[in-house]
């Protein structure tokens, strides 16, 4: 592994050197980047020869940063902007170290190349799993400090003198006797050096950026209408097309009558594919029509058979049994037989779909030589690679134009509608932004796994668990995206929290129970395993704490004095919303609380009961640590928006699955949180010097058990499957 | 051909009358703005103004507002109120993916030159139709809260 680094290091040195000498006249700078994990197909093709880099530096791309002539400074992107606001945060990182305004940094989206872009802790080229921060932290700053330290050189080397008595600030180099430089006049030269080994970084408390509420860049183009998302994007030549898929999953097309189709005034073709049709015309209302005046017989296939009672009855049955070990820790057998009691529940959560409010949106213009795409992807290089698949194209001759993205929570880690556009646009001779409509969208989403998780502990003398034994049985993404499970048999996603939980146990033995729903295949979104697991943890220790007669906040304490930065936040929740002091009457506080994605996240929901089955939400408090902060308002915004998100599922939603077919269509059955609806979120920020932490999904993780804690405080109801509504609550 | 008049200009549009608004807006007028989230006047994205009032552009035949005035996303940035609303949402950092904000700008403004009293329940009114799936909505009622304020309209 090491040889290897270094040997890919080496590589990567050269191409740096050579982007230089064929960068468009300016500074060139990448930083260092790992390799990627085999298991990425773009990845794998890459080790062996198989595929291009896409976009190579020797045409002039920099890695990271690139300084113009001008002073600008372009900055290369290798995350997508998808409303977290992470590009701010990579452009705030680059500029506290190369000493520039925010202004004069432009972003553009990273191409596809594994090699370069690749997330080390995702282990692919991509944009998920709340890693931005935690994963370009050091290379973003590490890119900013060397263009800065090439700089600074140039400029001493012209006044010939001393790099150490010269500074820089504000996109300029200072000498020391006042003289100064702008970076655009220094480019040349700096691209002659080759990169410094000895970059230092700076001291959090030299920060004059970083931990700033510096505001987003991407905004001001989104309050007027100019910004401009997949589903906008107009290129000459370019015809509409929209696509029914067979409402099965896993079904075929038997036979298609498109003669009315035909005659909507607009339409231009109509495209059949084994398992798709597809019209093309001038705009998307003929698009539409055209679609609905399609007579489609479909062969629905063995999924047909299939009801949402099917799928239930399955995963209660998977539950009951033992499956593949994911963890032992201690013998659990023996604590179960020791404990003076055992405790056992079975935690439940639905199907989910993404749905981000931007549609499934790819313009493709397919050519004999080559392939343009472009979309709001949360994995070029996968876009890349399908691309090339569908049309036999080299993956270099296929050019990927990343785009602002309208929402993605995991949806747009899949490519499927990519391929879809690129299968249609290769049947025309012309460019075609492929829009799903809103129908399309929900019931042929890839959909977060309906899971069971049953949790047995062993319990002492005070209540306290010793031990406790974890079945969780649910599909496996994983295995869905990646091909295969790993040898050993468990799902590493869905077991993640629930294999090292943050509670102090003697002995613990995590079992993944894979039962495949067939039905519809199981994706990422706004979180999974992290969630799942969280969810049946913090809910079944609330009820450990309610069935030994103790506080539940305190009762994690306890289990929890180990944990100090825990202990902090939870001590720091407590103060904000008075814990100890009294619930007023008909009111219930629920708690949960967890290490997520880098972070630590408490959260607290405060009910009112209205009649017996009315839920108002009085307050919701969350307190993060989430290391050091980049943005403390994208934090913030990040926490509020994601545990909104997460409570619109845990209070509505569910996917239901009848004779094959997605019963949700569209948000009025798979309604969100209104306005009306949302309380306010108080996030409170644990000041930290810690390595930072992910927040995209934190939030989202904490507030489902939370709400049913609080469900269980307010009405002594101790509901154990998601979402609330289901059992009889509703808004009041 | 219908005429449409939008955001000032007249336009003569050679399309069925049973299309959206909403689709003549985007596809015919190439005006992105506005935008496409549900089709049933289900999330709000597709917001417009008919004659100053918010409508569901995805919902309304074109050919039933021949003759009114549509005004886009595109159309609002002379008018000081509606600066103020823009500036209010980044003050506020409203905006997260952003799709939903035409929509939710749309809503907010139209709440804004209508009322001369606004509290948070003639927020929750005005804006429960817009869904942001970012759920951005703490930071929406905020920024409503501040340009009435700052207009003097906010009486809780
Ligand atoms: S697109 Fe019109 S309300 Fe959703
Ligand atoms: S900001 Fe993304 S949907 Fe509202």
């Amino acid at each position: 592994m090491k040889d290897q680094q270094v040997k890919l290091e080496m590589a990567s040195r050269r191409r740096f050197l050579k982007g230089i000498s064929a960068a468009l006249g300016g500074l060139v700078v990448g930083a260092w980047l790992p390799p990627m994990a085999p298991k990425s197909a773009a990845a794998e093709a890459v080790a062996q020869g198989k595929a291009s880099l896409g976009d190579s530096l020797a045409d002039g791309f920099g890695a990271f940063v690139r300084v113009g002539h001008d002073g600008r400074v372009a900055l290369i992107s290798p995350k997508a902007e998808m409303g977290q606001g992470i590009q701010t945060g990579i452009a705030m990182m680059v500029a506290e170290e190369l000493e520039v305004g925010l202004d004069q940094i432009d972003i553009q989206e990273a191409p596809p190349n594994a090699e370069l872009y690749t997330d080390a802790l995702l282990q692919f080229q991509a944009t998920g799993g709340s890693t931005s921060t935690r994963y370009t932290w050091e290379p973003l700053r590490r890119a900013g400090a060397t263009a800065r330290m090439l700089l600074v050189r140039a400029a001493a080397s012209v006044w010939e003198t001393d790099s150490n008595l010269c500074h820089a600030r504000d996109g300029k180099v200072f000498g020391p006797t006042g003289q100064k430089i702008s970076y655009g006049d220094l480019v040349d030269l700096a691209a002659t050096y080759a990169l410094p080994d000895d970059v230092i970084l700076k001291r959090p408390e030299d920060f004059h950026l970083i931990g700033t509420p510096a505001t987003r860049l991407d905004t001001p183009t989104k309050v007027n209408g100019q910004a401009k998302f997949t589903i906008d994007l107009d290129m000459p030549g370019m015809l509409i097309t929209s696509a029914r898929a067979c409402p099965v999953y896993g079904g075929k097309v038997r036979q298609v009558d498109d003669k009315a189709a035909r005659r909507v005034p607009g339409v231009r073709d109509i495209v059949i594919l084994e398992d798709v049709v597809a019209v093309t015309a001038t705009n998307t209302w003929a698009c539409f029509q055209g679609l609905k005046a399609l007579n489609i017989e479909w062969d629905y296939g063995a999924n047909s058979k299939i009801d949402s009672a099917v799928v239930d009855q399955k995963l209660q049955d998977a539950i009951q049994r033992d499956g593949v070990v994911a963890t032992e820790k201690g013998a659990i057998d023996a604590s179960l037989q020791a404990a003076s009691s055992k405790f056992e529940a079975v935690y439940e959560q639905p199907f989910l779909s993404r749905s981000p409010l931007e549609p499934m949106s790819c313009v493709v213009h397919v050519r004999d030589d080559g392939c343009d795409l472009w979309v709001g992807t949360q994995v070029p290089g996968f876009a890349q690679q399908t691309a090339a698949a569908v049309t036999g194209l080299k993956p270099e001759q296929v050019k990927v134009h990343n785009q602002w993205i309208g929402g993605a929570f995991g949806r747009r880690l899949d490519f499927d509608f990519i391929t879809q556009a690129v299968r249609i646009a290769s049947k025309v001779s012309y460019p075609v932004k492929l829009t799903w409509s809103r129908e399309e969208d929900m019931t042929h989403d890839l959909y977060r796994p309906q899971y069971a998780d049953r949790m047995t502990a062993a319990v002492n003398g005070e209540g306290f668990p010793v031990g406790w034994q974890h079945r969780i049985a649910g599909g496996s993404i994983f295995a869905r995206y990646v091909g295969s499970l790993p040898a050993s048999g468990v799902d590493p996603d869905a077991v993640e929290v629930a294999v090292d939980p943050i509670y102090k146990l003697d002995s613990l033995k995590v079992h993944f129970i894979r039962e495949e729903p067939e039905v519809v295949p199981v994706s990422w979104w706004r979180g999974v395993g992290v969630l799942r697991s969280t969810f049946a943890i913090e809910c079944f220790v609330d009820e450990l704490a309610h069935n030994a007669g103790k506080d539940p906040l305190s009762y994690r304490k306890t289990l929890l004095a180990h944990k100090p930065r825990v202990l902090t936040a939870l001590d720091l929740l407590a103060s904000k919303v008075a814990w100890d002091s009294p619930v007023p009457r008909g009111r219930g506080r629920g708690l949960a609380v967890g290490e997520v994605f880098g972070s630590i996240v408490v959260t607290m929901v405060e009910l009112s009961a209205i009649g017996e089955k009315g839920v108002r939400i009085e307050r919701l408090v969350t307190v993060v640590d989430c290391g050091l902060v980049t943005n403390p308002t994208s934090v913030k915004a990040q926490m509020e928006g994601g545990t909104l998100f997460g409570l619109s599922a845990a209070l509505f939603n569910e996917i239901d699955i009848k004779g094959g077919q997605v019963q949700q269509e569209n948000f009025h059955a798979y309604r969100q949180l209104r306005i009306s609806e949302a309380p306010p979120v108080e996030v409170h920020i644990v000041p930290s010097a810690e390595a930072p932490g992910g927040v995209g999904e934190a939030g989202t993780a904490l507030i489902g058990p939370a709400l049913l804690n609080a469900v269980n405080a307010t009405f002594g109801d101790r509901v154990r499957r998601l979402p609330l509504v289901r059992s009889g609550y509703f808004i009041a | 051909m219908l005429t449409l008049n939008v955001n000032g200009t007249t336009h003569q549009v050679d399309v069925p009358g049973d299309m959206p608004l909403l689709w003549v807006i985007r596809d015919i007028l190439k005006l992105t703005g506005t935008k496409f989230g549900c089709g049933i006047a289900q999330c709000g994205a597709c917001t417009v103004h008919m004659d100053g009032k918010p409508v569901r552009s995805c919902v309304l035949p074109v050919q039933s507002v021949a003759g009114q005035e549509i005004t886009t996303i595109e159309g609002i940035s002379e008018k000081p109120l509606a600066r103020k609303v823009q500036r209010a949402w980044l003050d506020h950092e409203v905006a997260q993916c952003g799709y939903c904000q035409s929509g939710q700008i749309m809503s907010a403004l139209a709440l804004l030159n209508d009322q001369t009293s606004i509290n948070d329940h003639a927020i929750d009114l005005a804006m429960a139709g817009n869904l942001c799936r970012c759920a951005t909505y703490t930071r929406i009622r905020e920024a409503i809260k501040d340009v009435s304020e700052s207009v003097g309209v906010w009486q809780p």
